[in-house]
């Protein structure tokens, strides 16, 4: 059984210390300064209040409000017969959230972390993904599976991994992963509002970040990538957690190197927005993809392919990769090392940049 | 793992199910479960029962001349399906395995939509939610989960409708159905966990299955009731499915029944059962047989007459040429439609594929 976890001390790339008051109610107001946990509390609360079909459910969602509090007060708000704990059976949740959506309800499942989502492979592979097809489009699969994600927190083994690969290799889900809390707010929100399966990796190393969420005006759709920063020298493709990382990067390579780094943050992992990929590339010439999972068929394997297939001649470097390792993930004394950081990152452009 | 380990334990003597009508066809002395049925459901259960034996039949035909990729008959359990399944409402939704040719029949599914799957024309089922049915699943028992979401639905739309679940004795081994008893018993969803134990999961006999003589004996260890039925007793299988019905509606929670039948043929058109087991044993099961026995208590109450007999003859011919004309030469879908209903929109990259497939196609046309 997993117990919170503390928070670990900084990494050299994450986000500025939060003050407190993480879990202080936030006064009702279009634009308010939020962390990423509260933005996702924030963006369940409103799709909730928006629509009574949809429900709330995990292990440990609704008395203690989920083991990061990203579910606080959702059953005190909306009661236990739409946020509400399980049994401790992780296909069971997703089992009984496909014949809730069958019924035309709109479960938001949480795998209380990644590692655990292991049990629930089939009902998620075999059922979810494939459910509408199945059904030559009959039936609607709107289930929001929330999983946090990735490692960079000093975790217990199990609570740190990438699973986004298994979901991309399977047809008929969206995998959509916020770097920001607006992001955050917002890639929830259109999950929850849409018709198909979401899995919703929340990066755990972020959840901690703050900044301000406008509620009102609905942010970018899934399936819409990001430019966070833009560069002339090489493009870095990257998502979740490792945006912020990619953002560090680019200041110390401008600073130290000279370099001027684009950095596009995907968001949405299927659907893809190669167009905004492919824009970036063709005015810089290289491309670095980063993911933190291991780098043999993870989604940079996708990506390097792609850009190789499509931009062979706007090239100016191969593709390369800042990945994890193929390793079990590591302990977490040893997670440092492992996690590709600002220097894996660099070292990747400064090969690229070294190509004739 | 030898035998052994099985024979150092004890388990609790199987009770007897419940058996309103005797292998003979006379009435047994059960008193709590009988039911006076009006003579007209009584002869509907019959003609439900012989349509899909004839179905069935044709079913297998149609393989063996080619016109089905694969088919898997429900010859033996034809009492355990239409008992449970005519003892629900219209609205009370049914889960099938992938076996439950007479259920999804009884509700209304043609003999088209049925034979879709199996001639692989498409997957899961088509229209058959429109019944309250959802599509096959063929993954052993997760489709059971699926129930109790359904059922936890119903209890949060203010629905008095009851889900059932159709799962095997094999199928009671995987850990998904552990999960839907537990679920179902801690949420007290009105769901039914229908299990029809016909002895055999392909080759695996249902004594390697489990270390109890009976699966309905697991219920009161989810807090549940369970309730043994003789699942070739046609009117044994519709009244103890009914109670647990009402039980449910009425906010008493899941049941687990277990009917004991047995699958009379082979586990699939691709399977050899003549491996695995004996015809002594067949032929027991043989003498069982559900719709024999049901036409002799029939005859016995004065139910069945030839026009009956007349009447569910014709309607089987009919369907069993409906089924033959909706197959043969059925027109394949549109190739399009696999990426056109992966997702509600399809994706620009799935557009893309699709475009590359239908520019092949047109190439070589």
């Amino acid at each position: 059984m997993t117990q919170i976890i503390e928070r670990p001390p900084l990494h050299d790339d994450d986000a500025p210390e939060p003050g407190r008051g993480l879990l202080t109610p936030v006064p009702q107001a279009p634009t308010l300064t939020l962390t990423m946990v509260a933005a996702i509390n924030r963006a369940l609360h409103d799709a909730m209040a928006a629509d009574d079909r949809v429900l709330v459910f995990g292990e440990d969602v609704a008395t203690l409000g989920g083991v990061f509090r990203v579910t606080e007060g959702l059953a005190e708000t909306f009661g236990v017969d739409r946020c509400f704990d399980t049994p401790l059976a992780e296909s069971a949740i997703i089992g009984i959230a496909i014949g809730m959506a069958i019924r035309g309800l709109r479960p938001v499942p949480e795998i209380q972390f990644d590692g655990f989502a292991a049990p629930a492979f089939d009902q998620i592979v075999s059922h979810l993904a494939k459910y509408r097809m199945r059904t030559r489009g009959d039936v609607d699969m709107p289930v929001t599976i929330r999983i946090p994600s990735f490692g960079g927190i000093g975790a217990v083994e199990h609570h740190s991994e990438s699973t986004e690969t298994y979901w991309l290799h399977t047809a008929g889900l969206k995998v959509v992963t916020p770097s920001t809390p607006p992001d955050a707010y917002w890639l929830l929100r259109h999950a929850i509002a849409g018709s198909d399966p979401v899995i919703y990796l929340e990066p755990k190393r972020r959840y901690w970040a703050r900044e301000a969420v406008d509620t009102v005006t609905p942010g970018l759709p899934i399936g819409r990538a990001a430019i966070r920063r833009v560069g002339e020298h090489a493009t870095v493709v990257a998502y979740g957690s490792l945006v912020a990382t990619a953002l560090n990067a680019a200041d110390v390579a401008a600073e130290r190197h000279g370099w001027s780094l684009e950095v596009v943050d995907l968001r949405s992992l299927n659907p893809l927005d190669f167009d905004t990929v492919a824009e970036s590339v063709r005015r810089t010439g290289r491309a670095v993809v980063m993911h933190e999972g291991p780098r043999t068929l993870g989604f940079g394997a996708e990506l390097a392919a792609r850009i190789s297939e499509e931009l062979f001649y706007d090239l100016e470097a191969p593709v390369l990769r800042a990945t994890g390792f193929d390793t079990p993930y590591p302990p977490a004394r040893l997670e440092k090392l492992w996690l590709p950081g600002v220097d894996r990152l660099l070292d990747c452009v400064d090969r690229a940049m070294r190509q004739p | 793992m030898g035998s052994s380990v099985r024979a150092s334990r004890e388990a609790p003597r199987a009770p007897d199910p419940i058996q309103l009508v005797a292998p003979d066809g006379t009435p047994t002395a059960e008193d709590r479960y009988r039911r006076d049925l009006p003579p007209e459901t009584l002869a509907w259960l019959y003609e439900s029962m012989v349509v899909t034996r004839e179905l069935d039949t044709e079913f297998v035909n149609l393989q063996r001349q080619g016109e089905l990729a694969l088919f898997a008959s429900c010859r033996g359990q034809e009492a355990a399906q239409i008992g449970a399944a005519a003892s629900l409402r219209k609205t009370d939704w049914l889960f099938p395995q992938y076996r439950e040719i007479g259920a999804v029949l009884l509700r209304g599914l043609s003999p088209a939509q049925i034979g879709a799957v199996w001639r692989g024309r498409w997957h899961g089922g088509l229209g058959f939610t429109d019944k309250c049915v959802a599509p096959i699943s063929i993954p052993i028992g997760t489709q059971t989960l699926h129930a109790v979401g359904a059922a936890m639905a119903a209890q949060r739309l203010g629905e008095h409708s009851v889900t059932l679940a159709f799962l095997g004795d094999g199928a009671t081994s995987e850990g998904d159905v552990h999960e839907a008893l537990n679920f179902a018993a801690v949420f007290n969803a009105p769901c039914i966990f229908f299990v029809q134990n016909n002895h055999w999961a392909i080759s695996v006999p249902v004594e390697r299955q489990m270390a109890v003589s009976s699966i309905a004996q697991r219920a009161p260890g989810y807090g549940m009731s369970g309730i043994r039925v003789d699942g070739n007793d046609v009117l044994a299988c519709f009244a103890v499915t009914a109670e647990a019905a009402q039980r449910a509606r009425e906010g008493g929670g899941p049941t687990l029944i277990e009917a004991v039948t047995y699958r009379m043929g082979p586990h699939t058109t691709s399977d050899d059962p003549t491996r695995y087991r004996s015809r002594a044993e067949v032929d027991v099961w043989e003498a069982r047989d559900p719709i024999a026995r049901y036409r002799t208590y029939l005859r016995s109450v004065g139910v069945w007459t030839e026009r009956l007999e007349e009447r569910v003859g014709a309607r089987a011919k009919r369907l069993r040429t409906e089924l033959r004309e909706s197959i043969v030469g059925a027109d394949d879908f549109d190739i399009a439609d696999m990426f056109d209903t992966v997702y509600q929109d399809i994706t620009p990259d799935l557009a893309a594929q699709r475009d590359q497939l239908l520019a092949e196609l047109a190439k070589e046309a």
